[in-house]
């Protein structure tokens, strides 16, 4: 079995940051994995404005903020890349198999880091009651959708959570053409970042309701409406404050998990509530020698904070590699 | 105009088995189906359980034909290569009064030659099933109980019964029947003639039989919702566990399925609207709080899924008849629960009913009882992966990361007839697990667009309208 100093799952910014960092840190051999058939992660449907702004100090789109990363990895001979390999098992000896088109290869690393990101919260999750016609879809789906693939989910939208995603989705619908009915939100504040709130929502004159809960999702074939509710302070519904809106689309945003069922696989101890890794230092599992960095050690806002996290992962692969010899 | 010998209205478990049984015979025989692909009726939401028989009224026929059809099951299954796993199941009981009536189950169970019954103690239990709930005292085990996918099941019925020769026809709902010199069905794809016809149509069995007049029963809609749990749960428990029986319905269980995810529920309520396959609060609920009294480590939390459906009732058996009314028509209705057990005794049933009546079975010379297993990536040891993957790269080219399902695979599903995305998830698997088609809804859309020929706009979940998306705007 081919063995690896540092073996890094994930291109996005987390992996990407980890890579370059382990590199500046005295890593030779690092091997960097990406199902996709690109770098860059998630990073590339998120055409709107405002990363970098911690991390580079410039206003950047997503793939703008990816590229800076991309090409600097391409300039670092020591960094291999092996793109369209879906890691499906891991052990806690750190042996990764991969599958690649046309074949199945595996991995030994002195030296892991996972950077697996985040998959969104489903309708399921939070056990929207109702029907399941088309035109429901998770807020990130929908970004797809229209970013890469040109196509337009729906014509009538209620985005239920005021996640990040959900609210610059909120703004994408809109400038498409589509009519933004409501954004329904469970809390008494919203959970994405307050500048998304103004420019995506309050700028379109979008209405956002707080303290309110989605009851029910109606249609056969495709959404016709959902039902909505006030809460009180306990979250319940407040009897006589249902209301109906018409649309065709409801849009799912209501947070991100971790995707950390690899690590799980391998026998890491993790938080059943956040799905996170437990911890108690940054990037760190309890298992010596394999760290977890960016989204998928902890929900980050920002990719910009992830960048910062992927950097001290790097640095902790190389002083683990150096006291392991 | 073309006359069929026998046509079958409805394309669930119960048509498609009867489609596969008479495709052993010398006959042109069609099944007419509403729905734009097969099994997207009752057939596609049930709990995919092959029951032993247990919980049957004595003398009853569904309880007979589930017995029968437990047995068939695993030899249709192997011809198929459709996994069928025994697993057996408990009833299990938490007081006195409840172990007494596991022995009157028993010896109901064994009225109808339910094999191999044997009630269980606590020490039992607690040895082989270690996750029940501790206060658990006794079980019925009814070891010959079983489970399959259920839609799987039907796809591949439906593609072995049109290998020999059986016609199929989706989109084609049967709107009126006349009985002339034959059967006269006109449907929204034009008019069929047959001289024998069969009324398998699910929900809808008394609508159709009203078309020839006859209206003496009525199916009612009984309402099941399920959660789903993640595959992480697959080893929850080793059995199928039962609660004891209601009246209306088995009661809440904790499923294990042939892709892995345990299944919690189903609720049981009668209802109206036999399109009314929303699930509720309520329901989950209930559902919770009865599988915990089984399982109690079960967690709201683990829920990656749900689904209702309808189990279609008319008293408390199955209607399996010849219409003296109607001379050639035989109704196959009131398919309730255990009705994908016991399909292809139902099967058996519907055959020797056009023998009685006047049709001429004649065995083909030739018959292909065998299809070659469907490979799923997910199934297969890492060994066998490796050589798929060796003769074919499309298997090493993952599409739906949460189920581990392939571009090869899905490419396979279109072949084999899927035409919509819930066809390529209940034939592959894509779509079903935790992330739910976040991330391979795009990729699955353009397999299926360039495979069908289809624009990537006119892609559908389940049919015409219910389109995924509204616009393409490379269309503007
Ligand atoms: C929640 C639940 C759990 C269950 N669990 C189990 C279990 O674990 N084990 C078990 O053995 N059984 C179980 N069952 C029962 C089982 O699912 C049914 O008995 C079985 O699927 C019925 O099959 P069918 O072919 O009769 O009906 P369907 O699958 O509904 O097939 C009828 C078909 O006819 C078509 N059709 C209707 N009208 C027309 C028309 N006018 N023209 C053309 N086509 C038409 C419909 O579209 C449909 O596809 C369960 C049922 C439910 C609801």
């Amino acid at each position: 079995m081919i063995e690896r100093d540092l073996v890094i799952v994930g291109a996005g910014p987390g992996g990407m940051g980890a890579a370059i960092s382990a590199h500046e840190n005295g890593v030779k051999d690092i091997f960097l994995l990406e199902r996709d058939q690109y770098l860059g992660g998630i990073l590339n449907q998120c055409i709107h404005t405002g990363f970098g702004i911690d991390y580079f100090k410039e206003v950047l789109t997503g793939p703008e903020y990816a590229d800076r990363f991309i090409k600097k990895i391409n300039a670092i001979p020591e960094i291999e890349i092996s793109a369209r390999s879906f890691v499906t098992h891991l052990t806690k000896d750190k042996v990764l198999t991969y599958f690649k088109p046309g074949k199945i290869e595996t991995v030994k690393a002195k030296c892991l880091i996972m950077a697996t990101g985040c998959r969104e919260k489903t309708r399921e999750m939070t056990h929207i009651a109702g029907t399941r016609p088309s035109g429901i879809f998770s807020a990130g789906l929908a970004q797809k959708l229209i970013n890469i693939e040109g196509l337009l989910p729906g014509n009538e939208v209620v985005i239920v959570g005021s996640g990040d995603i959900g609210l610059i989705m909120a703004r994408r619908f809109t400038l498409e053409g589509a009519k933004v009915k409501a954004v329904i939100e469970i809390q008494d504040k919203t959970r994405g970042l307050l500048r998304n709130v103004v420019q995506c929502v309050t700028d379109f004159d979008i209405p956002l309701y707080f303290n309110h809960k989605i009851l029910k999702i109606f249609g056969k074939d495709r959404v016709t409406g959902v039902s909505v509710a006030k809460v009180d302070s306990c979250m319940r519904e407040v009897a006589g404050t249902e209301f109906k809106i018409d649309c065709d689309t409801v849009l799912i945003s209501v947070g991100l998990i971790p995707e950390n069922e690899l690590i799980e696989m391998a026998g890491v101890r993790i938080d059943k509530k956040t799905n996170c890794p437990v911890s108690d230092e940054t990037n760190k599992t309890s298992i010596p020698g394999l760290f977890v960095c960016g989204n998928a050690f902890k929900v980050y806002d920002l990719a910009d904070s992830v960048s910062k996290d992927s950097e001290l992962a790097g640095k902790l692969a190389a002083e683990y590699l150096r006291s392991a010899g | 105009m073309k006359i069929y010998d026998v046509i079958i209205i409805g394309a669930g478990v119960v048509g498609t088995a009867i489609g596969r049984e008479l495709s052993r015979y010398k006959l042109d025989t069609a099944l007419l189906e509403k729905e734009t692909e097969l099994a997207f009726g009752v057939s596609k939401s049930n709990s995919g359980i092959i029951h032993p028989g247990t919980q049957n009224p004595p003398g009853s026929l569904k309880g007979r034909l589930c017995v029968q059809g437990n047995i068939l099951t695993r030899k249709i299954s192997m011809e198929l290569g459709v996994d069928f796993k025994e697993t057996g199941e408990l009833i299990v009981a938490f007081t006195e009064e409840e172990k007494l009536r596991l022995y009157g189950l028993k010896k109901e169970g064994e009225s109808l030659g339910v094999p191999r019954l044997e009630i269980v103690d606590s020490s039992w239990l607690r040895k082989n099933e270690p996750n029940l709930n501790k206060e658990a005292i006794a079980a019925l085990f009814a070891p010959t109980a079983g489970i399959i996918s259920p839609y799987r099941l039907v796809y591949d019925l439906s593609e072995n019964a049109a290998r020999n020769g059986v016609e199929l026809f989706t989109e084609t709902k049967v709107e009126a029947i006349e009985k002339k010199e034959y059967f006269e069905i006109s449907t929204s794809m034009g008019v069929f003639r047959a001289r024998f016809l069969i009324n398998a149509a699910g929900l809808f069995a008394d609508d159709v039989s009203g078309m020839l007049g006859i209206d003496d029963f009525k199916i009612t809609p009984r309402k099941g919702e399920e959660f789903l749990l993640d595959k992480k749960k697959e080893y929850l428990a080793n059995h199928l566990i039962f609660p004891l029986p209601a009246r209306t319905s088995k009661g809440v269980l904790v499923i294990k399925t042939a892709d892995g995810n345990p299944i919690i529920g189903p609720t049981a309520e009668d209802i109206e609207d036999k399109d009314d396959l929303s699930t509720t609060d309520e329901g989950l609920k209930k559902v919770l709080a009865d599988a915990k009294k089984l399982i109690p480590s079960i967690d709201e939390r683990d829920i990656i899924a749900y689904f209702a459906g309808l189990r279609p009732v008319s008293g408390n058996d199955f209607i399996i008849r010849h219409e003296e009314k109607a001379p050639g028509f035989i109704n196959v209705a009131g398919i309730q629960s255990p009705g994908l057990t016991a399909a292809p005794a139902i099967a058996l049933m519907a055959r020797d009913l056009l023998k009685e009546n006047g049709l001429a079975l004649k065995k083909k010379l030739m018959f292909h009882s065998h299809r070659k297993k469907t490979i799923h990536l997910f199934a297969a040891p890492i060994k066998k992966a490796r050589a798929l993957i060796k003769k074919d790269p499309g298997y090493g080219d993952i599409v739906c990361r949460c189920e581990m399902v392939s571009a090869k695979e899905v490419e396979g599903a279109v072949d084999r007839g899927a035409k919509t995305m819930d066809g390529i998830k209940f034939r592959t698997r894509a779509q079903a697990g935790r992330c739910h088609g976040s991330f391979c809804t795009t990729r699955l859309m353009k397999i299926l667009s360039e495979k069908t020929n289809t624009p990537l706009k006119e892609i559908t979940k389940r049919g015409r309208g219910s389109e995924i998306v509204k616009k393409d705007r490379g269309d503007d």
